[in-house]
């Protein structure tokens, strides 16, 4: 039977929403499944994850070296619990996994799977290749299975669980390599980008940081969060946390405005999975209405404030 | 000082992929192939290194079939001091790639490893941060911000939150991201030049290297494809089209 160790991401005391989506994926491989919690003092964190539905215990490793999640401190650490038998290591599809993982992988001596996006058996994955244009069904060999999951193909478990909380230790040294200097987090009180039911995203299109508030402004209207091309990141108009794509986030809202975005391959990654596209585009050739669900040929200036006003 | 850059060949990023009807693969002969977009980044960043004096020399080493080859040549039109061909026509796994890297480094005694962050081709994501564990050193993964003062890298780091800055001691593992920088267009006279220095080529087993235990790919298929939309004409359509949709 499996035994699965799901690694709980945090920050500022809180779960991250995409470890319940790897409960998912954990509950459909079947088995035993704890989540580890490294920190400085786990306790908040670990009552968030008891709740997940599946869930047969949190562990919490609490050491002061777990103050910033740093791949060279956790990953000796995940790999030594892993060691307790554990089937399979799991990790959220995000630049915390996507930075842990593979680096736990190696010090198991294991293969990885990355960005798995549908499970066949405990051993066998769906995974997407070239920016999701094609898919490949893997089967992992024998030994640990260390993998990410892409956390746009599962919906998060209920919060109906209430499992035990237990400490667990293992040697942890902070490595005198490697100094947390700082974390420029942006902060935003929109719907975050990764689990928004709504998004709008702009692209080169809009010219400059001044003019991407066309795009604010109707994300606020129709409480959306908001996304960017990587051209549109590249000029400078908005950070780079809001890049969607296939080396950006990756994302599945229900609905999706792809503003002066032309829809190149790289782009479409990030949005395979969103239910309803809607593009605007001034240009009728534009890839991106090969793939939208609604398309507007116009000029976005004038299409979206009369958009905005009409919803 | 020494640094190693891994350079991957893959299908140039402006191809559309192709899936086999038999679920055999992607459709990758007679299509084209550049070095993966993220290893000319890497690439770019070590050059520029070298032109301000951090480091000495750079060494482009990749893995793969007689192919890869034009990866070297390109990596050396970039500035590259020497090149190494692991030659193995196996399907390479990052792990097994890892380990030839993380021998190399050792054996070279390199003071950096820059990679890019992932290839294109399988999306995987993995070497940098697994020669960093190999090793045991640090790394300081999705680059888009590098500065080394002696023996020290800072690095800000692209991160689902904003922008983190690490501060490494070296050896270290630089994998980088899309704004790292912008690769230069490559010269002729650089290009021609390239053709005359020579290749190094090794193998696995004179690294001392044994492959991983193979991940096995049973079979590939297309995405399933999104149902032809419609287009509106104006606002009021594309509203009621949403109204319909129960999205508006
Ligand atoms: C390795 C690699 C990774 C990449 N990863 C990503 C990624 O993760 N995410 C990503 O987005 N890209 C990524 N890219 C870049 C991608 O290839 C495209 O360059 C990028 O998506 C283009 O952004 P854009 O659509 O905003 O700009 P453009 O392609 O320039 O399109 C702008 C569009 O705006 C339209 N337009 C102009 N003015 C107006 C107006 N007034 N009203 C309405 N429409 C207007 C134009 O018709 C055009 O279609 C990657 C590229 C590489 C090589």
């Amino acid at each position: 039977m499996s035994k699965i160790l799901v690694i709980a991401e945090h920050a500022d005391g809180k779960l991250n929403a995409g470890v319940a989506k790897v409960l998912a994926a954990a509950t459909q491989i079947g088995g035993e499944v704890d989540i580890a919690v490294f920190a400085v003092d786990g306790a908040a964190v670990a009552a968030q994850a008891a709740k997940l539905a599946g869930v047969a215990k949190v562990l919490t490793i609490n050491n002061a070296v777990n103050d910033h999640p740093l791949a060279a401190t956790l990953a000796p650490q995940i790999a030594e619990l892993a060691g307790k038998g554990y089937t399979h290591v799991l990790f959220p599809g995000t630049t915390f996994g996507k930075d842990v993982a593979p680096r736990t992988a190696a010090k198991l001596g294991v293969p990885q799977i990355s960005d798995v996006m549908a499970v066949h058996s405990a051993t066998s994955f769906d995974r997407p290749v070239y920016a999701g244009n094609a898919i490949v069904t893997v089967e992992a060999p024998a030994g640990t299975l260390v993998a990410t999951v892409r956390l746009a193909s599962f919906n998060a478990v209920a919060e109906t669980g209430s499992a035990a909380v237990e400490a667990a230790t293992v040697a942890g040294a902070a490595p005198a390599h490697t100094r947390f200097v700082k974390l420029e987090a942006q902060k935003s009180a929109r719907p975050d980008l990764q689990s928004a039911a709504k998004v709008v995203s702009g692209g080169r299109a809009l010219g400059s940081s001044e003019n991407f508030k066309v795009i604010f402004d109707f994300a606020d209207k129709i409480g959306a969060g908001v996304g960017a091309s990587r051209a549109a990141v590249d000029s400078g108009y908005v950070p780079n946390d809001m890049q969607v794509g296939q080396t950006g986030k990756i994302i599945a809202p229900s609905l999706y405005f792809a503003i002066g975005i032309s829809g190149a391959i790289q782009h479409l990654a990030g949005i395979k999975d969103a239910k309803v596209i809607v593009a605007i585009n001034k240009d009728a050739d534009a890839p991106i209405f090969e793939v939208a669900d609604i398309g507007l040929v116009g000029d976005l200036f004038t299409v979206v404030p009369e958009l905005q006003s009409k919803m | 000082m020494k640094a190693i850059v891994s350079v991957k060949r893959a299908v140039d990023y402006n191809v559309r992929i192709q899936v086999k009807p038999d679920g055999s693969g992607v459709v990758t002969e007679g299509v084209k192939h550049s070095m993966n977009p993220f290893d000319e980044i890497a690439m770019e960043e070590a050059v520029r290194l070298k032109e301000k004096g951090k480091i000495t020399e750079i060494i482009a080493v990749t893995i793969g079939g007689a192919k890869n080859e034009e990866t070297l040549r390109t990596a050396l039109a970039f500035g590259a001091t020497r090149a190494i061909h692991v030659k193995d026509d196996g399907g390479i796994e990052p792990l097994t790639a890892a380990r030839a890297l993380a021998a190399i480094f050792k054996k070279e005694g390199a003071q950096l490893l820059i990679a890019g962050k992932q290839a294109i081709d399988d999306d995987a994501n993995q070497t940098g941060q697994m020669v960093a564990g190999l090793l045991d050193i640090a790394q300081a993964t999705f680059a888009g911000k590098v500065d080394i003062e002696g023996n020290k890298a800072t690095v800000v780091r692209e991160v689902d939150a904003g922008l983190e800055t690490l501060e490494v001691d070296l050896p270290a593992v630089i994998t980088a991201d899309l704004r790292l920088n912008e690769p230069r267009y490559l010269k002729l006279p650089d290009i021609m030049k390239a053709k005359r220095i020579a290749i190094e080529a090794t193998t696995l087993a004179e690294l001392g290297v044994t492959a991983a235990p193979p991940v096995k790919t049973l079979k590939t298929t297309p995405p399933p494809s999104r149902s032809k939309g419609v287009m509106v004409k104006t606002v009021d359509e594309l509203v009621a089209a949403l109204k319909a949709k129960g999205l508006a």
